[in-house]
């Protein structure tokens, strides 16, 4: 049972090719079935080295249609967003865009390890904007740390401290005067994110 | 492109702060705001901006994101302008990102207008989204900067460093591979810059606070090459990047065990400080690292000289 569980070797009935075909008709995604696999973005990528999957394996694994491991990677939440995989691709994947399309689909079906604080952040993030207009950075980090790893804020009480003595720790929740035109913009059905 | 100076001030300039030069970038604001003072170009902040999303939305609901982004957007065009100033890296990404989507997708542009309808605004895509660091060198130009120079730098050799999403995946602002606008700027003022290779390497953005041994180890892998380049600051043009260089370095001590004091200053500040700015109405009394290095380089209380 084990040995299944930690074989590298993946089935071509366990892939699922129309999930591709979904990721590849994400405004970005296009070009996911030119990748040529040459690893130019894992060797690019400054977080690599951290991932569990390189970018390029990620990127193998969304073009066969190994949905389960892609999302629930954490090379996905690594990614950092700084686009020089994309910059560097000979083949012009956005292999940034592809990563933003996992995350979404894995906050969507709940596929991330539970109490991971990037996740977690991003969604505290959404609510923040979606209710007042800006996000306020204190209130955002307090959240985020209370709702995944409250010891996060011990580790944070030293570079709190002297922030708040330089001036830059603002404890004021900012919130826009037309909220409801964010409101209106956002009216349409979407789909739920809690 | 080149305006000339009477069409340039009466113009001026519109501007996104956007939430972190509310907050940990306060220090960013304060130096830009003075330094277009300084030089004649009055900017008038966005009014009721909201935030744009940054990497979060992107990671959620990338029609939300484009969303925040198009009311910025049709809110500038609104107050009048062609130009919107972004100086945080993350905006400037952002609404770009909507531009370009917007102009490629004709179902996003459809999603993103039926939306902006609702809240009664127009999406007009022609407003051009800037970065200060490309205003002052196309709009304002280097003569300019260098004729406007009052005060000789006293400090030592500056690391310039653009991090991630200024200059990828669009090259609005500078070259991709190797940006070297910043140094130009730089130089006119007379501030040395050493040869900095990993001057667009990521920070690994909000990582520092969320998985601290990775972030911490980006940053610690920048301030040490940025010393052994000899710089002995860091200057950088984004607010997420000032923040982790600048906040984190005791902590990158605990981690590597090597002791780092450098001072991150934002491009604003060295140039405003060239330009006659006052340490506090840059924000040089802000920084968290290397504040015995910036009390020495930058003295208010030495007489203003002339330069040229």
């Amino acid at each position: 049972m084990q040995a299944l569980t930690l074989r590298k070797m993946k089935f071509q009935r366990e892939a699922l090719p129309q999930w591709v075909e979904q990721i590849s008709d994400i405004p970005g995604c296009e070009r996911v079935y030119s990748c040529i696999q040459c690893g130019t973005c894992s060797g690019t990528c400054p977080l690599s080295i951290y991932m569990d999957f390189t970018p390029r394996r990620v990127i193998a694994l969304v073009r066969e249609g190994f949905r389960t491991e892609a999302l629930t990677c954490q090379t996905i939440w690594l990614c950092a967003s700084c686009y020089a995989c994309t910059a560097h691709c000979p083949q012009n994947v956005h292999i940034t865009e592809v990563m933003y399309s996992l995350k979404r689909e894995a906050i969507r079906h709940r596929m991330y390890p539970p109490r991971f604080p990037i996740p977690v952040l991003a969604q505290e993030f959404y609510k923040s904007v979606r209710r007042r207009g800006r996000n306020s950075e204190f209130w955002l980090v307090l959240r985020m740390a209370l709702r995944s790893n409250p010891f996060l804020l011990l580790k944070m009480i030293g570079t709190g401290w002297r922030l708040l003595r330089t001036g830059r720790l603002s404890l004021k929740r900012e919130k826009i005067e037309r909220i409801q035109e964010i409101q209106k913009e956002f009216a349409a059905p979407r789909e739920a994110i809690s | 492109m080149k305006a000339d100076d009477s069409g340039l001030a009466a113009r001026g300039y519109l501007y996104y702060p956007g939430c972190s030069l509310r907050a940990t970038g306060v220090a960013y604001e304060e130096s830009l705001l003075t330094l277009f003072r300084l030089l004649g170009l009055p900017l008038r902040e966005l009014e009721d901006w909201n935030c744009c999303g940054a990497t979060s939305y992107m990671s959620i609901d990338e029609g939300a994101a484009a969303l925040l982004s198009a009311r910025v957007l049709s809110l500038a065009r609104q107050q009048g302008a062609e130009d919107l100033l972004a100086p945080c890296s993350a905006c400037y990404l952002a609404l770009r990102k909507t531009q370009d989507s917007v102009h490629r997708y004709p179902r996003v542009q459809q999603e993103v207008e039926e939306s902006l309808a609702r809240a009664g605004l127009t999406l007009l895509n022609s407003t051009r989204i800037r970065h200060p660091l490309e205003v002052l060198y196309t709009d304002v130009g280097l003569p300019a900067i260098h004729t406007k120079t009052v005060r000789r730098w006293r400090g030592g050799q500056v690391a310039c460093y653009y991090g991630c999403q200024l200059v990828r995946p669009y090259e609005g602002v500078d070259k991709a591979q190797n940006p070297t606008r910043m140094e130009e700027l730089l130089q006119q003022v007379g501030v040395p810059v050493v040869d900095y290779a990993l001057k667009t390497k990521c920070c690994g953005g909000s990582l520092t606070g969320t998985l601290s041994e990775v972030g911490l180890r980006l940053n610690y892998i920048l301030l040490k090459e940025a010393a052994r380049k000899g710089a002995e600051a860091i200057v950088t043009v984004c607010p997420l990047c000032q923040f982790n260089l600048d906040a984190y370095q005791r902590d990158i001590r605990q981690q590597s065990g090597e002791r780092f004091d450098i001072p991150i200053l934002y491009f604003t500040q060295v140039l405003g400080w060239a330009l006659g700015g006052g340490v506090r109405e840059l924000g040089l009394h802000r920084a968290v690292s290397g504040r015995n290095l910036i009390k020495r380089w930058f003295q208010a209380h030495e007489p203003v000289e002339a330069y040229v």
